[in-house]
């Protein structure tokens, strides 16, 4: 059984169809990802695992997402829900104008999953440790978030997500504002959470994708051109659109 | 066409530039030097803390400041939930229907009609019709119908300069769209809300037109006991020592009118502080 299994997906900006009948499905506690050239619907269809495409204006969709067996766009799904248990993480780093302590609380706070100040407490240091930054910024837990460098921020936001206890994480784009430095310390990250969350990453950059994930998806024009293992993507992809994509020929 | 060199030239604009702004401010500070020199010598606390005597010709403006002071008060307690929440709604809420549109395009066209148009309303709806009668109530629903478009304007942009990325982060982590107004975007739009507030209060303290029929009375022997009674106001008094008493003591006039222009210059003063303050303070 697959976790995440996309069917005859379709979504449409208004009258622009951005994602053209995917079909997909993404086992668990892989590290999967979605590669294509610029404006190919990779951010749409990592948005539409969490609905937060929902909130764009215009944004209608057919076919179904199923994850563990259920359809998230069945009318019965609560939203919240279901984005506590697929995270995502943004292209630049996002995190709110409070402490970096309040951030990662911030979920658990507001959405009450819990309200003990010793839970809560604990699932901060957790989380900042599962991101490797506990030891850096324990003696500043209460200082602006917005002091961290890019970098640190990106991984708060990484530990804003986890502190609510998702099954999935969406990355999009996570390393398109970092330095080359940063980028490595990301992957490294990304590569680690692996063992605990089934993970979802757009990139445009190719080595990252050969480097971080298990299997790989390609897409062109809102199409799925091709699904397989990474291996297999970069060195003997089944089609010539992915063929020319991966070595460079176009995009 | 002569052809200036460009040296000269630019000294030129430079002069027409530095003209204009002067010709601009020139006219405020004449006025607030002849107020402040024909109405310094009556200021005093004598002349704050007690009632008209004589005819007004004598004593001091206390109920004025008094009723200035309710009335706005009771207005900005009506507009601004009102309007905020009106604007929640729209920026928040509304998706970009018909519906929305004819209340946005209202809103905007609202913004341009004259004071005394709302003082007929006014007096039509809140004074008539609802029988309130003459009285601070009828007079602060009259201002707050002309101030609720300015209100739910200023709060629209406050909230519009929060990041839609903290609004998308928050919603990513599963917080409801209610939560996320609450805990993100409110408190960042804040400082915004405010300064339009106080800039929204200096404004009412000194309109004439919407009071003039619904709130505003000539001579009230006491100070006001409820919001059913009438009230002196400040600009109001000013009109009616200017024109409708013979014999009425220039620096008397000149002094309510100081009264009322340092009330009205800080607030706005304490609307510039908020916003600098907080522009300081800005953590994004
Ligand atoms: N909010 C939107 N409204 C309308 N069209 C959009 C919107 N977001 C993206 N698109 C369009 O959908 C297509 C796919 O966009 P996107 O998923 O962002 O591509 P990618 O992430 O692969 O660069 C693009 O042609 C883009 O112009
Ligand atoms: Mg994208």
């Amino acid at each position: 059984m697959s976790k995440i299994e996309i069917k005859n997906f379709n979504l449409y900006y208004t009258n622009f169809h951005a994602l053209k009948d995917i079909n997909i499905n993404i086992e668990d506690r892989r590290i999967t990802t979605i590669i294509g050239p610029s404006g190919c619907g990779k951010s749409t269809l990592l948005r539409s695992i969490n609905r937060i495409n929902d909130t764009i204006e215009g944004v209608h969709t057919t076919g179904e997402i199923n994850i563990y067996d259920e359809n998230i766009y069945d009318e019965n799904t609560d939203v919240d829900i279901l984005r506590r248990n697929v995270g995502m993480v943004f292209q630049r780093p996002n995190p709110f104008p409070i402490s970096i302590y309040e951030n990662v609380a911030f979920g658990l706070r507001v959405n009450r999953i819990s309200t003990s100040r010793s839970i809560i407490s604990e699932t901060v240091e957790k989380s900042l440790k599962a991101v490797l930054l506990w030891d850096n910024i324990k003696d500043r837990l209460y200082k602006s978030a917005l002091s961290l460098t890019l970098e640190e921020q990106q991984r708060l936001c990484i530990a804003r997500v986890i502190a609510v206890v998702p099954h999935i994480i969406l990355l999009d784009e996570p390393c398109s504002s970092l330095d080359p430095v940063a980028i490595q310390k990301i992957e490294e990250l990304i590569i680690q959470l692996k063992d605990r969350y089934t993970i979802i990453i757009v990139t445009h950059n190719m080595q990252q994708a050969a480097r971080v994930s298990n299997d790989t998806a390609f897409m062109l024009f809102g199409k799925l051109i091709e699904f397989d293992k990474t291996e297999k993507i970069f060195t003997n992809p089944s089609k010539k659109e992915t063929e020319d994509y991966v070595s460079g020929r176009f995009g | 066409m002569i052809r200036l060199s460009p040296k000269l030239s630019q000294k030129f604009s430079y002069l027409i530039l530095f003209l204009a702004t002067t010709l601009a401010i020139t006219p405020v500070i004449v006025i607030i030097f002849i107020i402040v020199k024909n109405g310094m010598s009556v200021i005093n606390w004598e002349f704050l803390a007690s009632m008209p005597k004589n005819g007004m010709r004598d004593g001091g403006v206390l109920p004025a400041i008094v009723g200035t002071f309710v009335i706005v008060t009771c207005t900005i307690i009506l507009t601004l939930p009102t309007g905020l929440c009106a604007a929640i709604y729209l920026n928040e809420y509304a998706r970009d229907n018909i519906f929305a549109r004819v209340i946005k395009l209202g809103i905007l066209n609202l913004a341009g009609v004259p004071s005394v148009v709302y003082g007929l309303f006014g007096f039509g709806i809140f004074v008539m019709f609802l029988k309130l009668g003459v009285s601070i109530i009828a007079g602060a629903l009259t201002l707050s119908i002309m101030e609720l478009p300015v209100i739910i304007t200023t709060s629209r942009n406050a909230l519009n300069s929060v990041p839609y990325s903290f609004r998308e982060a928050s919603w990513a982590l599963g917080v409801s769209r209610w939560q996320t107004i609450r805990h993100i975007v409110l408190p960042n739009a804040l400082p915004g809300i405010m300064t339009g507030a106080v800039l929204s209060i200096a404004r009412i303290s000194g309109e004439t037109a919407p009071i003039l029929f619904t709130a505003a009375a000539f001579y009230v022997p006491h100070l006001p006991h409820s919001i059913f009674d009438q009230v002196m106001t400040l600009p109001y008094h000013l009109y009616i020592i200017s024109t409708q008493i013979p014999n009425m003591p220039n620096n008397i006039i000149f002094g309510t009118a100081l009264i009322l222009l340092v009330m009205v210059l800080a607030i706005s003063f304490v609307a510039i502080f908020v916003r600098i303050y907080f522009r300081k303070h800005r953590k994004w």
